[in-house]
C-alpha cells in the first residue's frame, strides 16, 4: 500500500518536474523560435535600451520622457546600460527573442548580423513614406544603416569623428606646437618623456581604443581603399604593404614609450584615459569627440579655461591618404525588433518620426558638446560656450571626403573579435606585424 | 555545475534502497533532483547539442556536424587556454592551501581575539567577485591607484598590463577572496581533532611544530582533500573576476577556458565552438573531481577519528 502510494507520488513529482524541465530547456535552446518574448513586458508599451554614462544618458532619457508625455496612449519604457555590457546584453537578448522594441546600436557589421538573422525590421518603406524624416539628416549617416540597399535603422543622435585632443598647458611647458605630421609625433615623444609627461594617454585594456590608431594610420598611409578591400572580403587584403608599414609604425611608437606607462591596465569605460589628459599627466589623446562632454564635466577648469586643444589626425609623409578624411561614428542607430508586436512597432515608428532629434533634443546634444546629425545643425550653437569645438567637429564631418566607420563596428562581430584580440597583442609587442597580417588574413570575409 | 554532479548522484542511491521501507526519505531527494536535472542535466544536453551546430546566437540553429569541434580542436587558442587554466588551478591551490591551513589552525584556538579576527578574515568572502575586481582595478591603476596616491613607487607597476604581473594579480585576488572560506573548513577540521592526542604528544615531549606535522596535518587529510577539490574544480569556473579585472589580457595572458568560451560565444557570435569548449570544461571538471576522490583513498568510510 505504502509503496503504491509512493509510486503514485513519484509519478506526480515527475509529471511536475518534466514540464519545469521542458520550460527551462525552452529558455536555453529554442529561444529564437519564441515570438514576442519579453519585448511585450509591460502590456502594450514599447521598450527601448540605450547606453548609460552622462551627460548623453540624460538626453536620451529626456527624449523618451517628452515623447511619453505627448503620447499617453503609446508609452516607451527606456532602460540604460553601460557600453561594454550593452554590446553583449543586446546580442544575447536578441538571440533569445527577448529584444527590446527599439534597439540602439552603431550600425554596420553588427546591424548586418541582425539583418541576416531576420531580427530587425526593414525600414525602407517607412523612409519612403516619411521622406521629411530622412531629408533632415546627414546623408552620410545612412551608409552604416543600409545593408544590401535596404535601410534597417534610423540614424540618430550625433556625429562622432575621432580627433587628436591635446593639453595646451603641456605643450606650453615644453614649448612645442601640436603635431602636423607623423614625423612631428615621433619627435614630440622623447621631448614629452624628458619633461615627465606621457606623450599619449590610452585606455589600452578596452582594445578598441588602440584600434583608432591603426584606423587613422592606415588611412593616412594607404588611403581608404586598403580597409575597403578588407571590408569587401577580398582574399589577402591585409597583405597590402601599407598595412605592414602602419603596424611597424604603431610598434615603433609603443617602443618609444609614446603611450602612458601602464596603458594596458587602463580602461576607457572608467574615463581614466580622459583624466590623464585633463590632469596633465599626458599631453595628447586620440579619442572620439564624445569624450568632450565628459572632459567638460569632470575636468574642472580644463575645458572652460580653454586648455583643451584639438586637431584632426595629422598626415604621414609620403602617404597616399587624404588628411581631411576621418574615422568614427557617422551617427548612432535605432532599429525595430521584428519580434515586437504590431502595436509596439507603431509606437516605435511614431517615436522615429516625432520623438527623435526634436529641436529640444538637438539643443541638448549641442549642450553636451555633440553635433547632432541634422542638416544645418551649425545654426543651433550660435553663442554656445562650446561653439569653437562644435564648429571644428561640424567642419571635419562635412569636409571629410570619406567618413569611415570604426573597424570593429563595420566588420562582423566574429571578425571584429579576432581584430581586437590581435590589436591588443600588437600593442603588447607579443606578435610581429607580419604575424598580425597572417592572423587577420585568415578571418577575412567571415 | 560539474562540481555538484557527484554530490547529487550520491544523494539518490540511499533514497532508492530505502524506498522498500516506504519512508518519506525518498521525497527529500526530489527537490534536489528536480533542480539538478532542470539546471544541470538539461542545459548540459542543450550545450552538447549546440556543439554540433553552427549558431551565431541570433538566427537559425543549423546542424553542422563536427565543424565546431574541428575548429576548436585545431585552434592554437585551446591548448593555450587549457594551459592558463591549469596554471591558475595549480598556482591558486599552491598559494591558498598553506595559507588557509595556517590561518585555519590559528583560528581553531578558542581565544576571544581569534574569534574577532575570524570575523574580519571572513569579510572578503561576503563581497561579490565583480565588486572585488572593480575595487582592485581601481587600487592597481598605475596613474590614479594606491601606489600613485601614496607615492609608493614599488606599488606603481603596470599591474594588469604585463603578462606575469597580471597573472599574479589574478591569483592574489582569487586567494584573497577564498582563503577565508578554506580557513573556515580547516578551522572546523582542526576542532574535530581530539584533545587527547595533543595531550599524549605533549607528555611525550612534542613541541608545537612536531604536533602540527605529526598530528594536525595527518588528521586533516580528508579536510585537505575536500578543500582541494573545491579549489581545483572551482578554479575551472573562475570567470567574473578575471573578466572584469583583465578581460583575459594583456594579450592572452589570463585567458582561461571559461573566458575563452565566453569570448567565442558572446563576443565573436560563435556559439557552436563555444559550446564545444563548454563540453570540454565539463569533462575536465568531472575528471578532476573523480581523480581527487580517488586520491582520497579507496575507503571513504574509513574513520578519521581517534586512533585511525
Amino acid at each position: 500500500m505504502d509503496s503504491r502510494n509512493t509510486s503514485r507520488r513519484t509519478f506526480l513529482g515527475l509529471s511536475m518536474g518534466l514540464p519545469l524541465g521542458a520550460a527551462l530547456a525552452a529558455c536555453g535552446t529554442s529561444g529564437p523560435a519564441k515570438p514576442g518574448g519579453g519585448a511585450s513586458g509591460g502590456g502594450a508599451g514599447a521598450s527601448y535600451w540605450y547606453l548609460s554614462v552622462q551627460p548623453q544618458e540624460g538626453v536620451r532619457t529626456r527624449a523618451v520622457e517628452r515623447f511619453n508625455k505627448a503620447n499617453p496612449s503609446g508609452q516607451i519604457k527606456g532602460t540604460p546600460f553601460q557600453n561594454d555590457a550593452y554590446k553583449t546584453k543586446i546580442k544575447t537578448a536578441i538571440g533569445a527573442g527577448q529584444a527590446p522594441t527599439i534597439i540602439w546600436g552603431w550600425g554596420g557589421g553588427t546591424l548586418r548580423s541582425y539583418v541576416q538573422a531576420g531580427q530587425v525590421e526593414d525600414l525602407t518603406s517607412f523612409f519612403d513614406q516619411n521622406a521629411a524624416v530622412k531629408d533632415r539628416l546627414f546623408p552620410s549617416s545612412f551608409g552604416a544603416a543600409t545593408i544590401d540597399g535596404k535601410i534597417y535603422a534610423m540614424p540618430c543622435e550625433t556625429v562622432q569623428p575621432i580627433v587628436l585632443f591635446h593639453n595646451k598647458t603641456a605643450f606650453e611647458k615644453i614649448g612645442a606646437e601640436p603635431p602636423q605630421s607623423w614625423g612631428d609625433i615621433m619627435d614630440l615623444v622623447p621631448k614629452f618623456n624628458k619633461a615627465g609627461i606621457a606623450p599619449f594617454s590610452l585606455g589600452g585594456q578596452s582594445r578598441w581604443t588602440n584600434m583608432m590608431w591603426l584606423e587613422f594610420l592606415l588611412d593616412r598611409i594607404g588611403g581608404t581603399e586598403v580597409f575597403q578591400a578588407v571590408f569587401d572580403g577580398e582574399k589577402g587584403a591585409w597583405s597590402n604593404p601599407a598595412v605592414l608599414d602602419m603596424l611597424t609604425k604603431v610598434q615603433e611608437l609603443v617602443k618609444a614609450n609614446g603611450f602612458i606607462k601602464g596603458f594596458s591596465s587602463i580602461t576607457a569605460d572608467s574615463n581614466a584615459d580622459q583624466a590623464l589628459l585633463y590632469t596633465g599627466k599626458a599631453a595628447m589623446m586620440l579619442h572620439g569627440t564624445w569624450t568632450y562632454g565628459g572632459m567638460s564635466q569632470d575636468g574642472g577648469d580644463f575645458v572652460p579655461g580653454g586648455h583643451l586643444g584639438y586637431t584632426n589626425f595629422p598626415g604621414v609623409d609620403g602617404g597616399k591618404g587624404d588628411p581631411t578624411n576621418t574615422v568614427g561614428n557617422p551617427g548612432q542607430y535605432l532599429s525595430i525588433s521584428s519580434k515586437a508586436t504590431p502595436e509596439q512597432k507603431e509606437i516605435a515608428k511614431k517615436f522615429f518620426a516625432q520623438g527623435v532629434l526634436t529641436d529640444q533634443e538637438a539643443k541638448e546634444w549641442v549642450e553636451t558638446g555633440g553635433v547632432p546629425i541634422l542638416k544645418g545643425a551649425d545654426s543651433a550653437w550660435a553663442g554656445s560656450k562650446d561653439a569653437d569645438f562644435l564648429n571644428f567637429v561640424y567642419g571635419i564631418a562635412s569636409n571629410a571626403k570619406v567618413f569611415a566607420q570604426s573597424w570593429d563596428q563595420a566588420l562582423s562581430p566574429t571578425a571584429a573579435e579576432v581584430l581586437l584580440d590581435n590589436i591588443s597583442k600588437l600593442f603588447q609587442l607579443s606578435i610581429s606585424p607580419q604575424q598580425w597580417v597572417d592572423n587577420m588574413n585568415a578571418v577575412i570575409g567571415q | 555545475m560539474s562540481a555538484f554532479a557527484p554530490t547529487a548522484r550520491k544523494g539518490t542511491p540511499p533514497a532508492a534502497t530505502r524506498e522498500g521501507r516506504g519512508g518519506v526519505l525518498p521525497w527529500l531527494a526530489v527537490p534536489a533532483l528536480v533542480i539538478f536535472v532542470g539546471f544541470g542535466v538539461i542545459p548540459l544536453i542543450g550545450v552538447l547539442f549546440l556543439s554540433f551546430t553552427s549558431w551565431d546566437g541570433l538566427g537559425e540553429i543549423n546542424l553542422s556536424g563536427l565543424t565546431s569541434w574541428q575548429a576548436v580542436l585545431s585552434d592554437p587558442g585551446l591548448p593555450h587556454a587549457l594551459w592558463i587554466t591549469l596554471l591558475v588551478m595549480l598556482a591558486s591551490w599552491a598559494f591558498q592551501t598553506p595559507l588557509s591551513l595556517l590561518i585555519g589552525v590559528f583560528l581553531a584556538g578558542r581565544q576571544r581575539y581569534r574569534a574577532v579576527l575570524a570575523v574580519l578574515f571572513f569579510i572578503p568572502l561576503l563581497l561579490s567577485q565583480a565588486a572585488i575586481a572593480i575595487a582592485y582595478k581601481a587600487l592597481l591603476d598605475p596613474n590614479f591607484g594606491l601606489g600613485a596616491g601614496l607615492h609608493i613607487d614599488l606599488l606603481v607597476q603596470d599591474w594588469l598590463g604585463r603578462p606575469v604581473l597580471a597573472f599574479s594579480v589574478v591569483i592574489f585576488v582569487v586567494s584573497w577572496q577564498f582563503i577565508p572560506f578554506h580557513s573556515l573548513i580547516y578551522q572546523g577540521g582542526v576542532r574535530q581533532i581530539p584533545r587527547s592526542m595533543y595531550e599524549a604528544a605533549e607528555l611525550d615531549g612534542a613541541g608545537r611544530v612536531r604536533k602540527f606535522f605529526s598530528i594536525t596535518l595527518p588528521q586533516l587529510k580528508y579536510t585537505i582533500i575536500t578543500s582541494s577539490t573545491l579549489m581545483v574544480v572551482g578554479s575551472l569556473t573562475f570567470f567574473d573576476l578575471i573578466f572584469v579585472l583583465t578581460a583575459g589580457g594583456p594579450a592572452d595572458a589570463t585567458r582561461v577556458l571559461a573566458l575563452d568560451m565566453y569570448k567565442r560565444g558572446f563576443q565573436a557570435n560563435l556559439m557552436g565552438p563555444a559550446s564545444a569548449i563548454a563540453v570540454i570544461l565539463v569533462l575536465v571538471g568531472l575528471a578532476l573531481a573523480l581523480l581527487l576522490r580517488r586520491l582520497g583513498g579507496r575507503d571513504p568510510q574509513a574513520s578519521q577519528m581517534e586512533g585511525a
